[in-house]
């Protein structure tokens, strides 16, 4: 089997590759989505503990 | 042996279980990504074309993992948001909340994939019958539980609404699971029951449950990830570690873990 048949699937391609395409799609982005609000939320964090040190001092 | 006993109620406190979260969480994503790839190799690459649907019928090693973890979600999130409001625990019902977004995202993907597998095979992108009305209701059932949560300000008030809806939601699963015995529907039957010998080929099935696995393994650890910043949000906004300057370097600590 070639590689070009592979990705023609029997003619189900935009099928086959628009499902796996979209699993992709949500799956990865869920990942990137919740990086993202970890980062917010450490970026956050952060500034409040270091306001709080210098209230302190 | 008996006097290395682990104190299990110490991990329900949310600010406890967030430093062992993060260390389970590799032990889940690192396999996860491993088996998803075993996976689609063996789907791909070593699973035959079928000989009736050709090479469409491949949907189903994303499909039907899809689906089932849309389900199980369903159920793990209700029984913790059950739990969370019946035993006023404030981790079980956060376990709730990060399940809901891996598990509408689940089920939206199992209505996407099957709407493209259908339209190949049955010749429509969608109709109404009972196994896919009722998947669409559990997308509105999660969606429902996500943005009543969202509405309310008071999170332990938001559990308890969450809870509610959820358990009585619940009802929807089995509905969705016996559909295509109780009515007649376009939807094909379950190719794989528990006492019958499964209906298809060997490397099939392997590819099929493999993925099942790895989606499995990536709901753990996409679940913790979020229950940590679920934690740090709501312990934060309670004001129960950031109330005095000492207390906040310990929290900076644990958020850094």
């Amino acid at each position: 089997m070639s590689w070009s048949e592979f990705f023609h699937m029997g003619g189900y391609a935009f099928y086959v590759w628009g499902s796996y395409g979209i699993a992709l799609v949500v799956i990865g982005g869920e990942v990137l989505a919740l990086r993202q609000r970890r980062k917010g939320l450490q970026a956050r964090l952060n500034n409040i503990s270091e306001s709080a040190e210098s209230e302190q001092s | 042996m008996p006097n290395r006993k682990i104190n299990w109620y110490k991990y329900a406190a949310p600010a406890n279980f967030y430093p062992l979260a993060g260390k389970l969480i590799p032990w889940f994503g690192i396999p996860a990504a491993l088996l998803f790839v075993a996976g689609l190799y063996i789907g791909f690459f070593v699973a035959p074309t079928d000989f009736q649907q050709g090479d469409a019928y491949r949907i189903i090693f994303i499909h039907v993992p899809a689906a089932w973890m849309g389900m199980f979600l369903y159920i793990l999130m209700a029984l913790y948001a059950g739990v969370g409001w019946a035993f006023n625990a404030r981790l079980a019902s956060m376990m709730a909340t990060a399940l809901s977004i891996t598990g509408a995202m689940f089920t939206f993907l199992s209505l996407a994939t099957g709407s493209l597998w259908g339209k190949p095979t049955w010749g429509t992108w969608w109709v109404w019958d009972a196994r896919m009305t009722s998947t669409l209701i559990l997308l509105f059932l999660y969606i429902g539980f996500i943005s009543l949560q969202a509405a309310i300000d008071d999170p332990r008030r938001a559990d308890r609404a969450g809870a509610v809806l959820a358990l009585v939601g619940l009802i929807n699963v089995p509905i969705i699971y016996f559909s295509v015995q109780w009515w007649n529907t376009l939807h094909q039957g379950a190719t794989i029951r528990l006492l019958n010998k499964p209906t298809m080929a060997p490397p099939m099935l392997a590819a099929m449950l493999i993925m099942l696995a790895a989606c499995w393994l990536y709901s753990i650890a996409i679940v913790l990830m979020r229950l940590r910043c679920i934690i740090l949000e709501r312990e934060h906004e309670a004001g129960r570690t950031l109330t005095l300057g000492a207390k906040t370097a310990q929290f900076s600590r644990m958020e850094s873990i």
